[in-house]
């Protein structure tokens, strides 16, 4: 990506189309990196430019020469011609955020990340105006251990960009995914299961990096007023990541 | 949709689970409260404390579903209106009353009439006048079919406004950023 | 403390210094140290953790994601019913009630006493012989009241599971058709001995000339797989077995592990020959643990033979030996990547791909993963030739395939056929009478009609990893559905949206029509599911995961118009049942207090 910016996009510069418009690309580039770095928003969740893609979400699928794939992790190929923004390609996204809604208990209204939430802000995008599916309501716990962040794992979705940045920038392994299929869940490095018996603190990358409202700060929850919040003044689609106000 | 242009569209409206905010929403949309009176006129409503609802264009429901009156009134809604739309977030997900869902209903009952403190010989209310709880609060979706969704808590009266107007003027409601939102 | 931490070391410490304290056998050591302790205790955890210097949540990650590991104590007496369709079919469920009253326990609990715990699993490969069950991880079968009774009994009685009937474990391999490959009389080394003949080149030749493809489902070149493979630059390469055999309906690699392992492993020696690897393994799923010792033993004759270990066959610097990796109860772990995942160690989580496993897969190596009777297809050509083995089966599809048939027939067990054969001829020959379906490959397969008999088995027709199951008329198309999308939810591994929430939704519509609660717009609810979850899904498991419910839809569609007994949407909960609660708790039962089942709208 930082190569764009030193080698000017010239003739010999590799590029494919994405939804009609031409995009260089450099090798080894996955197609939601290339487009991001020209500035092209594809709706994402689990992936983070500073992250390995982990490609769990699905929300980012896209058609890449005629197949779907998942932009986040599907390397670029010079002159793939990429669809994105489509009725049914968002459609399905649609469809997978209304999953996401379901599977947790998603009480925005009570939420200290609303409005700074990229779940919210992504169905915002895509016109979710319901769930539209029958609620899980799945009986998740509430950890409030640690001295200065909460963790509501009502609202997991299981991206496992805390766990990512534990360990691969932080270096401490606090979260890791337990459990399998529609059972699976986060559970953090302590035999008590409680943050505060991990080496957790607000210092670490793992903070900073929820795209929900799990991983919480306490006692700021509202300083910034609903209504005054990232995407309360722009859409997601036109505000550059990271875009999360550190709640 | 086929409304009738010259005669009034008749809109009703309900609470169920929910707390009157979306119904104060409505009464924000203001001075164009006067330009909906010109089009439309209400039945069973809070607002004109009709308790049955006759056939109607539009029936708005605020609250999701906590009891066994919600589910008759969300019934006759369905029945009797064309175009069903859930109103706020308690109808769309079922909102604050929900998130006992994932305790059991006895063990709230217990709770709260027996076991809480101060109460002297509580018991739980068995009057056949009361509605009895459901063992879940259920976003109004679950139960029948909704045509369309404002979400918010409350939706503002803006976004009530837009969607109203559009089904008014026979258009697919679409609220864009700002009017979407889900808090 | 101090002294339950002992209880733990003293037997972690002897699994831990047989595993090298390697993390890459964590599944094994767990899988271990719940054979010594019943579960896996959480100070275990915790010691594994510090032995390991692995963070203790990644260990728990792991051992969580198996559903044949347990973090929680289960009865001395472990009872899985095998809950295939065809387990189902032969009464299962009754069986499992009967015991459950017998030794007074619920369904997923365990009896207040701690004696036993029951539950159902995922089929368990013995579908020829069910209904069939696991006890403490050995599989009992041809259950009938009679030994439920006798079993109950034993367990009241506490009786160890060593001194139980022999007859009890009895399994057979029921072959009723055998040809070139169970027929061959294969002695052990004779294909080595013809493959050192020639050079490794040469060999890889033979297996492309004979146009051999994957046995496993996929059906890969398997000549193009292993020339990647070798030419694929790197320190080291592996062989893999996927012997995970976890398709519903499939247990040919039962047999042919219990009874023509030597054709197994030999094929596996002769791709570590073509590819260069020292080192191979077996994923034997954790439903064929009764098969470890006999495989091991089988192992070591052959290192005694100079089979397998150092200079084979006398040949210097070819070096190549075996090891058995357990399962623990993951269907995707059959799924190449995910497979590699759980030999890692780790949980069985498909990768991103590419890069695919032969330029990156066991420790980022290059890697060759085919299924057992790939292998054992392997040492046939190594033998005879490739021209030979092309010249069986037909032009698409070379050599003969394995089928296991179960279900409605009078003859459940193995059949090999030439590729080509027809299913009319397998009905025919399996003695199935009044057939209105067969699904072949299992739930990720294809299901067929009275009017397609005349398809052949072949990989472009019906192409299948081997299962065959077989439903006369009687049986109701819509629950065997069913049956299956409720495999798929408990083995979705729960990576990715679409089939973690989607397998779910998807059971639970299907659950809602069984209910009674159907009506059309459920039915296009199936049917929007159905595309979602092809298109997005992450691995194959999500992308079939919807086959045997549009397969029955477009074939049996009365099976399903008969649950949308309703015109319009109903809720999928019943409305009066979820005044239950409420009734009970105040002593109501008034008019008020219930709501009628169905709104009928106007
Ligand atoms: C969900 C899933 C489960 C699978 N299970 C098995 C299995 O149990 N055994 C097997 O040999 N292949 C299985 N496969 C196919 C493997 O990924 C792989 O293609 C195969 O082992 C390659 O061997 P082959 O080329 O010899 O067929 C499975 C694939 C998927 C997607
Ligand atoms: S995490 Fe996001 S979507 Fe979930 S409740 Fe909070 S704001 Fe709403
Ligand atoms: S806590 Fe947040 S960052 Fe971590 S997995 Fe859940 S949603 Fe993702
Ligand atoms: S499709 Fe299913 S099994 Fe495959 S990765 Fe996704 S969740 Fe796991
Ligand atoms: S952003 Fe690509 S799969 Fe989640």
């Amino acid at each position: 990506m930082s190569q764009n910016n030193k080698t000017p996009h010239n003739k010999n510069q590799a590029t494919f189309i994405l939804d009609g418009k031409t995009i260089p690309f450099t090798e080894g580039q996955t197609i939601i990196q290339a487009a991001m770095a020209s500035g092209e928003y594809i709706p994402h969740l689990c992936f983070n430019p500073e992250f390995k893609p982990h490609g769990s979400c699905k929300i980012c699928t896209v058609t890449a020469n005629g197949r779907q794939a998942a932009s986040c992790t599907q390397q670029t190929q010079a002159d793939m011609v990429v669809e994105s923004n489509t009725k049914p390609i968002n459609d399905e996204r649609r469809a997978l955020l209304q999953m996401l809604f379901v599977e947790g208990n998603h009480f925005c209204p009570s939420c200290e990340k609303s409005g700074d939430c990229q779940l919210q802000a992504t169905a915002y995008e895509l016109n979710m105006m319901s769930p539209h599916f029958d609620h899980f309501s799945p009986d998740r716990p509430l950890d409030s251990s640690h001295a200065e962040y909460l963790l509501d794992y009502n609202r997991c979705i299981l991206c496992s960009l805390c766990a990512r940045a534990s360990s691969d920038v932080d270096g401490k392994n606090v979260f890791s995914l337990a459990g399998r299929g529609i059972k699976t869940h986060l559970i953090v490095n302590a035999k008590s299961g409680k943050l505060a018996d991990t080496d957790f603190t607000g210092d670490d990358k793992a903070a900073h990096v929820c795209p929900v409202g799990v991983i919480i700060k306490k006692r700021v929850g509202f300083a910034v007023p609903i209504g005054k919040r990232s995407f309360d003044e722009h859409p997601i689609s036109a505000t550059p990541h990271p875009k999360v106000r550190d709640v | 949709m086929n409304m009738p242009t010259k005669s009034k569209l008749r809109i009703a409206t309900a609470t169920l689970a929910g707390c009157f905010g979306c119904h104060m929403s409505l009464l924000d949309i203001d001075e164009r409260l006067f330009e909906l009176i010109e089009l439309a006129e209400f039945d069973r409503s809070p607002l004109t404390d009709i308790k049955t609802c006759g056939p109607c264009d539009i029936g708005l429901i605020e609250g999701g579903l906590c009891n066994a009156e919600n589910v008759h009134v969300l019934r006759e809604f369905r029945a009797n209106c064309k175009i069903l739309v859930a109103v706020g977030a308690c109808a769309i997900n079922g909102g604050l009353p929900a998130q006992r869902n994932h305790l059991s209903l006895s063990m709230i009952l217990e709770e709260v009439y027996h076991a809480q403190h101060g109460l002297v010989d509580g018991f739980i209310p068995n009057d056949p006048e009361l509605p009895l709880p459901l063992d879940q609060v259920h976003p109004i979706h679950e139960v029948v079919k909704v045509d369309y969704f404002i979400p918010g808590c409350p939706p503002s009266g803006d976004a009530i406004w837009k969607v109203l107007t559009d089904l008014i003027a026979g258009r697919e409601p679409e609220l864009g950023h700002g009017l979407i939102r889900y808090d | 403390m101090l002294s339950q931490d002992n209880t733990h070391s003293d037997y972690l410490d002897s699994i831990l210094s047989r595993h090298q304290h390697n993390t890459h056998n964590l599944l094994q050591m767990l899988r271990e140290a719940q054979e010594h302790y019943g579960y896996i205790h959480s100070e275990a955890i915790d010691y594994l953790a510090q032995q390991l210097q692995s963070p203790r949540s990644m260990i728990e990650g792991v051992a969580s994601f198996y559903s044949l590991l347990y973090l929680q104590p289960q009865g001395d007496y472990r009872v899985l019913f095998s809950d295939n369709i065809t387990d189902r079919m032969l009464g299962n469920i009754d069986l499992m009630e009967s015991m459950c009253g017998q030794l007074w326990v619920e369904v997923g609990k365990v009896s207040e006493d701690g004696l036993v715990s029951i539950n159902t699993t995922s089929c368990t490969g013995m579908c020829d012989q069910g209904p069939a069950v696991l006890i403490n991880n050995i599989a009992i079968n041809h259950l009938t009241q009679d030994r439920i009774n006798s079993l109950c009994e034993l367990i009241r009685e506490r009786v160890p599971l060593s001194g139980w009937p022999l007859e009890f474990f009895a399994i057979e391999d029921n072959i009723y058709k055998k040809d070139i490959l169970l027929d061959s009389n294969f002695k052990s080394g004779s294909a080595l001995a013809e493959v050192l003949k020639r050079s490794s080149e040469e060999t890889l030749q033979e297996i492309k000339t004979s146009k051999l493809r994957g046995r496993g489902g996929a059906g890969y070149l398997t000549g193009s797989k292993w020339e990647f493979c070798r030419i694929a630059v790197s320190e080291q390469h592996y062989v893999v077995c996927n012997a995970d055999e976890g398709e519903p309906g499939t247990f040919k690699d039962r047999v042919l592990l219990n009874t023509y392992a030597d054709m197994v492993f030999e094929g596996m020696t002769i791709c570590a020959h073509v590819i260069n690897a020292k080192k191979g393994f077996i994923y034997l799923r954790g439903e064929y643990r009764y098969l470890l010792d006999h495989l091991n033993a089988i192992l070591q004759r052959r290192r005694q033979q100079g089979l397998l270990g150092n200079n084979i066959f006398g040949h210097a610097n070819f070096n190549f030996d075996i090891e058995i990796h357990l399962g623990a109860g993951a269907y995707i772990c059959g799924e190449e990547s995910a497979l590699i995942e759980s030999l890692e160690g780790k949980r069985g989580t498909p990768r991103n791909r590419p890069p695919f496993p032969v330029t990156s897969g066991y420790l980022n190596q290059p890697t060759v993963v085919n299924n057992v009777e790939t292998f054992c297809a392997a040492s046939l050509i190594g033998l005879h030739g490739g021209a030979w083995y092309a010249d069986v089966g037909i032009e698409t599809s070379s050599g003969t395939k394995i089928l296991s048939v179960s279900g409605d027939c009078a003859r459940p067990g193995l059949y090999e056929y030439p590729f080509g054969v027809t299913v009319a001829q397998v009905l025919a020959d399996c003695g199935a009478k009044n057939t209105q379906a067969v699904q072949i490959s299992g739930p990720s397969g294809i299901c067929i009609a009275a009017n397609e008999f005349e398809r052949r088995i072949a990989f472009d027709d019906l192409p299948t990893a081997g299962a065959f199951m077989v439903f006369d008329e009687s049986r109701d198309m819509f629950e065997v559905a069913r049956n299956f999308v409720h495999f798929f939810k408990h083995e979705s591994c729960g990576f990715c949206t679409p089939c973690r929430v989607g397998t779910s939704l998807l059971s639970n519509m299907m659950n809602k029509l069984a209910n009674g609660h159907g009506s059309p717009y459920d039915f296009t609810e199936i049917e929007k599911l159905n595309v979602l979850l092809l298109s997005t899904s992450h691995c194959g498991l999500g992308h079939s995961a919807c086959n045997p419910v549009l397969d029955t839809i477009a074939k049996f569609r009365p099976a399903y118009d008969k649950r949308l007994t309703h015109k319009e949407y109903i809720p999928a909960f019943d409305l009066d049942y979820a005044l239950s609660q409420a009734r009970q708790m105040t002593g109501r039962d008034d008019t008020g207090a219930h709501l009628e089942r169905i709104h009928v709208s106007k």
